[in-house]
């Protein structure tokens, strides 16, 4: 990239800027800061917060259920005894890292476009993160004992077993929830310094005050402050990539045909971004006009994200592709029995499915239109979405339910506790992001602002 | 804040300035004046300022960095206690320091500690949470985190002298300069 400034708008034809123009220091305070603090909700915030209240109390239900009657409530048996509860372990925690990304990796590559949509973005993986946990932890089966997970010296002398992916998945995902957590409050003490100043009430006062630390905008602390963000883009960035790997190491580290390849850590990680960004359009179409945003969450944005989807979507299609390849490569009866299942079998529906909606529909998006059109686009994302959980489903199922030994095969299909669970967490998911939006700023004031002092000196020069 | 019940003391003077190139600028000639008891206030960071105020730069870095290797080296001493000394399991013949399995999981504990002290020391180093400031005083404080750039000069300051800084100041461009208390 040269250092000057590419007047990117007379290259290549109306593409959007990263802020609207006219912009100041004190108009993105307001912008962001009047959501919270003006006491005007928009009616879809009602709407979307009781959905997902009443999500939460399917998921509260689920859980009870589960609870009293053990996971012999959901559909799991032998053979496969991985079932919903991966399958959404996995896509939630995928989900998760497109948050990682957008504020870690492009904030390395020095990504302005970025700034508008990270803390959003940040607050997704929290959710997702969260979501994700909850499932390994139910599919324990004695979820109260989870803490026998960690290594810690106990009266039964046991330790874990360090060499098993399971464990390698606690550390990780405690690790990323943690890192995540930390990141995103890093980023918002300034913000909620800002939050504090412009607060009414003595209680808004209060509460942003405490959460604020007391910061005061200090040079010493901003130099600090700029090294830490930078080194915890810096720890973020291999973070992301390896929980994901350690997911997919979950399925390459066992024998089971269809699960043992070299592809998968790099094909999940795509795939988590994949989803990801989904997700995140997902949210940011409908909320940035709720909340009358665009002048900040731009065109630019928007067909951004889409165009990493389409770019991360075509590495899951290699992924599908490369499966493909070393089923028959392999020369293994087992590898090419699971291919010819997953084409042919039973759940044959479920993965041509699966490629129509991450492979052929997102193609859509080379299309400049389809990228500008809020309406497909969030359908789009909606259809990849269900895409990426049915790859999940397709990989967990298809390779455990007719595995080395015919007499044990079985078919497997979630009960409807399964899927309560699963609606459940979005419900919560949903849910957590309405409150988030209502008592957070969901948009990163005081980046957007040195975008605002970028753009004045340009336009200076 | 609540009022003292002593006298208050003086903090010092406390100048806003237009716009982020005007403080830099104040900055450097207040650095170069030979004042050191001295910190600016802006919005968002602005670069440089920091080190035109005479900071030298941070240790965090290195700080994070001894984190990190105490992480790796404490996730590998973890696993090489349980796996090769309380809780050796023979599994398939393979070694009880298999090292490379360990891999995963020194890299999880060298970024967790990292990204911990990186917070933790960030905040530390700047002696946050720090709930009251004498510099809250200044009057339309509440513009340093939204378009207020303000720089201050304690009164503690060797070369502090109320009339002269206060010129001083207001020679280097400030729009409003106050003498603060607290």
């Amino acid at each position: 990239m040269a250092n000057e400034p590419i007047d990117r708008p007379s290259v290549l034809g109306e593409v959007s800027p990263v802020i609207a123009p006219g912009q100041t220091y004190e108009t993105v305070g307001a912008s962001v800061a009047d959501v919270v603090l003006s006491g005007h909700v928009p009616k879809q915030w009602y709407i979307a917060t009781a959905v997902g209240f009443m999500g939460v109390g399917c998921l509260m239900m689920s859980i009870t259920w589960l609870l009293l009657n053990g996971v012999g409530v959901w559909g799991l048996n032998i053979p496969v005894a991985w079932g919903f509860a991966i399958i959404n372990f996995v896509w939630w925690i995928g989900i998760g890292h497109a948050g990682t990304l957008i504020s870690a990796i492009l904030f390395l590559f020095k990504q302005q476009w970025r700034t508008a949509i990270n803390r959003f973005a940040e607050a997704m993986t929290l959710f997702a993160v969260a979501c994700a946990g909850m499932f390994p932890l139910l599919h324990l089966g004695r979820p109260w004992v989870f803490y026998w997970l960690m290594p810690y010296p106990n009266t039964m002398g046991l330790w874990p077993q360090f060499r098993s992916p399971l464990i390698w998945d606690v550390f990780a995902v405690t690790t990323y929830l943690i890192i995540s957590l930390v990141f995103w409050f890093t980023g918002l003490i300034p913000d909620l310094a800002t939050m504090r100043d412009r607060a009414k009430t003595k209680v808004a006062r209060t509460v942003f005050g405490i959460f604020a630390l007391g910061w005061r905008g200090s040079a010493r602390h901003w130099h600090r402050y700029e090294i830490a963000y930078l080194l915890l883009a810096g720890l973020s960035t291999p973070l992301v990539v390896s929980v994901h790997s350690v997911v997919s190491l979950d399925f390459a580290i066992s024998l089971v045909p269809g699960w043992h390849t070299t592809i998968f850590p790099p094909y999940f990680v795509a795939g988590a971004i994949y989803a990801g960004f989904a997700m995140v359009l997902t949210f940011m179409i409908p909320v940035r006009k709720w909340y009358n945003l665009e002048h900040i969450i731009t065109d630019r944005h928007i067909d951004n994200m889409a165009k990493i989807m389409l770019a991360t979507g075509l590495i899951v299609v290699y992924g599908y592709l490369t499966e493909a390849f070393f089923g028959y490569y392999s020369g293994a009866l087992y590898e090419e029995a699971v291919m010819k299942n997953r084409y042919f079998g039973p759940y044959a529906f479920q993965y041509w499915l699966l490629i129509i909606c991450n492979g052929i529909i997102p193609q859509l998006l080379w299309l400049r239109r389809i990228r500008m059109n809020a309406v497909i686009l969030w359908l789009i994302t909606l259809v990849v979405g269900v895409g990426m959980w049915l790859e999940r489903f397709v990989i967990v199922v298809q390779s455990l339910h007719r595995d080395y030994m015919p007499s044990s095969w079985d078919m497997y299909a979630g009960t409807k506790w399964d899927w309560m669970l699963y609606i459940g967490t979005i419900g919560f998911f949903l849910f957590a992001m309405c409150i988030f939006m209502r008592w957070v700023p969901m948009i990163s004031i005081f980046e957007i602002r040195e975008i605002v002092h970028k753009k004045s000196q340009e336009d200076d020069n | 804040m609540s009022e003292m019940e002593n006298m208050p003391k003086l903090f010092g003077l406390v100048a806003r300035f237009e716009s982020p190139e005007a403080l830099y600028e104040a900055a450097r000639k207040t650095c170069a004046e030979g004042y050191t008891k001295t910190d600016g206030h802006s919005p968002f960071p602005v670069h440089g300022l920091a080190e035109a105020l005479g900071m030298k730069r941070s240790k965090l870095s290195a700080i994070v960095l001894v984190a990190g290797i105490t992480g790796a080296l404490g996730g590998l001493a973890l696993q090489y206690w349980v796996s090769a000394i309380a809780y050796p399991l023979n599994v398939g013949g393979r070694p009880y320091f298999s090292w490379p399995i360990f891999i995963p999981i020194i890299f999880e504990c060298m970024i967790l500690l990292a990204g911990l002290s990186s917070m933790f020391f960030m905040l530390g180093l700047n002696g946050l949470p720090q709930p009251y400031h004498p510099v809250f005083n200044t009057p339309d404080f509440e513009r340093a985190s939204n378009d207020g750039f303000f720089l201050s000069i304690e009164a503690e300051d060797p070369k502090y002298d109320g009339a002269s800084t206060r010129a001083f100041l207001k020679a280097a461009g400030a729009v409003e300069v106050h003498e603060v208390s607290g």
